[in-house]
């Protein structure tokens, strides 16, 4: 292709033209740009699959050895000979403690999000968005250590109040040991996913047309009718996406699970009792004291992991992409 | 302006029509306020009397009430729109509060534990030496191993994820840039600690390298890398199209169009970007637990032998489980908070002094 200017042509609104004239340009310096600034990106790519490749590898190795069956044996045995080692404790424990995170901090987090776009007087609005901003990046493992020494000390009078009402049903039954369980990790996990459902839910609930609160408001509406009327059904996807992303974080999340929970290979009734484990607790556990065996078998049990979490943010990303001209959420 | 006229209502009108009155009756502006106070005081009224010893069940029961007597009272007085309102007002304080408790907690026990213990001689000493036991000690090498990891990482991933961002916004057009743009999305949200077991089957099973704090950096990169793409390319596209036709109008190479007006002008949210990127990377505990090791010495070498950094120094402290290894715990996990808040704040303060200019 010869060099010609740019033609001018008629192009969507807000849609660039980015074609590539320039790039069969015999200008060397376009071609080593462009080279490069391509070669980043497949680099990312080789990453992702690369990543897949290599955990599937060390995986399968470890697969060939075990003497149990990985998705059905209740035991982590990886470092005996022969290994036994199977997830479904760890499938539950994830899955369960992610839940209760959800439960808990999914309608809290609206709630904060329509408090700082729509209730609080504006002078508390904006530093508390910024404050909410930067507990986003508190490192999970103050969050542990915090969980482990200041929140377990103090859910034992709230587990045996929830023992004396619902120990019946058998799932909040307690008898009064360290809080260390399922439950604690999914009330730490809930702090912890907060502030990222919090910001990309206000972001959204910012963004909903004035006009169709106004309109309401002079309908005679009273606010929390604005609310249920135009602002839910406009932000619905974004919130939906905001809570994929914090159920992202909670499903591998590390450090506050491995620092909160008492661990134990088997499942419980009760969410209350310590023991179950999750995935990521069960390699920052065991990884360092491992085998070979051991260590693949880990790696393996991340590869289940790594499989969840893509499948989650995948799901959020489709959601987000499907709604993005109104959802604005982009975090 | 009232015609007294027209206001009185015809006699023989009046009686016909069962209609609202047009100004419903409205609870008193402290009502809140007051409701507030008075389920406070029966919530712990309560909880003192049934010995209650935590304090969370004070509060659950004072906000159960409040939102109770909220409903009641406005249902009673204002009819029920406006009870529903009431209600969802009411809710919608106590989830913040809710939610406000455990992050002040959170923020108050770290600064007032991690005080104790924080001074000069803590920041300047390692760990050689010291007993899990005693007292004394410091998180020196840690915040080296911290630095030069992050730093390294810094140094892999900004390069990579900044020319990534250009390709999307400059060049990017089909199907490789819109599998880019989907990974990069989805390895935002790559567990820590599958990075980590990543560049261990790599890097020392199957490359066969030791501990070392350069294997930590290189699962650090890969969490980073996306988080570099995502702020930049948002950065790039607010960069306005005019600057770049009048440059190109100018005759002037597309890739120095790139490097001396697209980059300049969005230079402050491309720092901000990285500079958040940082600081989330500088708080990951799980990669560097399995790569680095966690030296109790000072190693100034990166490439070479085991390190420490500060958030698994804290890990370790914790499950020494002593009170003078939480002293140590809560102290780093201060320094390690004001890192990141210093980190944090900087950045914000780039973004809003070198904010683009959008044209029009």
């Amino acid at each position: 292709m010869d060099i010609t200017p740019t033609p001018v042509r008629p192009e969507p609104p807000g849609e660039r033209d980015k074609s590539s004239e320039l790039a069969g340009s015999t200008r060397p310096g376009d071609r080593i740009f462009l080279a490069l600034s391509r070669g980043s990106g497949i680099t990312l790519l080789v990453i992702m699959a690369t990543i897949a490749a290599f955990l599937t590898y060390r995986a399968v190795i470890a697969l060939a050895e075990n003497d149990g069956n990985f998705l059905t044996t209740f035991e982590w045995n990886a470092n005996a000979d022969p290994p036994v080692f199977g997830i479904p404790v760890l499938v539950f424990g994830t899955i369960v403690s992610s839940i209760i995170a959800m439960v808990i901090a999914v309608p809290v987090a609206v709630g904060i999000a329509l408090f700082i776009s729509h209730y609080a007087p504006r002078k508390l609005a904006t530093p508390l968005a910024y404050v909410i901003d930067l507990l986003a990046a508190v490192p999970s493992i103050v969050y542990g250590l915090w969980g482990a020494l200041f929140l377990v000390p103090h859910l034992g009078g709230l587990y045996e109040w929830l023992d004396q009402f619902f120990g019946w049903t058998g799932v909040f039954s307690y008898d009064g040991g360290a809080a260390r369980s399922l439950f604690t990790v999914g009330i730490l996990l809930a702090i912890m996913i907060l502030p990222i459902v919090t910001n990309v839910s206000r972001e959204v609930f910012k963004q909903s047309p004035k006009l169709h609160e106004e309109a309401a408001l002079a309908l005679g509406a009273t606010r929390w009718e604005v609310i249920r009327m135009s602002v839910l059904p406009f932000g619905r996807s974004g919130v939906i996406s905001a809570s994929m992303l914090g159920l992202g974080r909670a499903l591998g999340e590390t450090m506050a699970v491995a620092t909160v929970l008492s661990p134990s290979f088997l499942i419980q009734a009760s969410l209350l009792e310590p023991g179950g484990g999750t995935f990521a607790q069960n390699i920052a556990a065991g990884f360092n004291e491992a085998t070979q065996t051991g260590r693949d078998a880990l790696i393996a049990s991340g590869l289940v992991l790594f499989l969840i979490t893509l499948v989650v943010n995948g799901a959020a990303r489709m959601v987000i992409a499907r709604h993005k001209e109104y959802s604005g959420a982009n975090a | 302006m009232s015609n007294p006229v027209i206001d009185k209502a015809p006699a023989n009108e009046a009686p016909a029509l069962p209609s609202a009155p047009l100004k419903q009756p409205r609870l008193p502006r402290w009502a809140p306020f007051g409701l507030a106070l008075a389920s406070a005081g029966i919530g712990s009224g309560i909880g003192l009397l049934a010995g209650l010893e935590s304090r969370i069940q004070w509060g659950l029961i004072a906000a159960l009430l409040y939102v109770a007597l909220t409903m009641l009272i406005a249902g009673m007085v204002e009819g029920s729109r406006q009870a529903k309102d009431r209600l969802a007002t009411s809710v919608i304080w106590v989830c913040f509060l809710l939610a406000i408790v455990p992050l002040a907690s959170l923020v108050f026990e770290t600064v007032s534990r991690g005080s104790k213990v924080l001074d000069g001689y803590f920041l300047t000493h390692s760990m050689a030496g010291v007993a899990d036991l005693q007292p004394g000690g410091g998180i020196y090498h840690a915040l080296v191993g911290t630095i030069q990891q992050v730093g390294l990482a810094t140094l892999i991933a900004a390069p990579i994820g900044l020319f990534t961002a250009i390709y999307l916004v400059e060049y990017g057009t089909g199907k490789l840039a819109k599998a880019v743009t989907f990974f990069v999305d989805v390895m935002t949200g790559i567990p820590s600690i599958v990075a980590g077991l990543f560049i261990f089957s790599v890097w020392l099973i199957v490359l066969d390298f030791n501990h070392s704090g350069f294997a930590g950096a290189l699962a650090l990169a890969i969490l980073m890398m996306p988080i570099v793409v995502r702020s930049t390319e948002e950065m790039l596209k607010l960069v306005p199209n005019e600057l770049r036709e009048a440059s190109y109008a100018l005759g002037v190479p597309k890739w120095r169009t790139i490097l001396k007006v697209v980059l300049p002008t969005a230079i402050g949210g491309i720092t901000t970007g990285v500079m958040l990127a940082v600081a989330r990377i500088a708080g990951e505990t799980a990669p560097v637990m399995l790569l680095v090791w966690g030296a109790m010495e000072i190693n100034n070498n990166p490439f070479e032998g085991p390190q420490q950094s500060l958030p698994y120094y804290i890990w370790l402290q914790w499950k020494s489980g002593n009170p003078h290894a939480f002293d140590r715990a809560w102290a780093a996990a201060l320094v390690l908070i004001a890192f990141v808040m210093i980190l944090n704040l900087a950045a914000r303060g780039i973004a809003r002094w070198k904010a683009p200019k959008t044209g029009h």
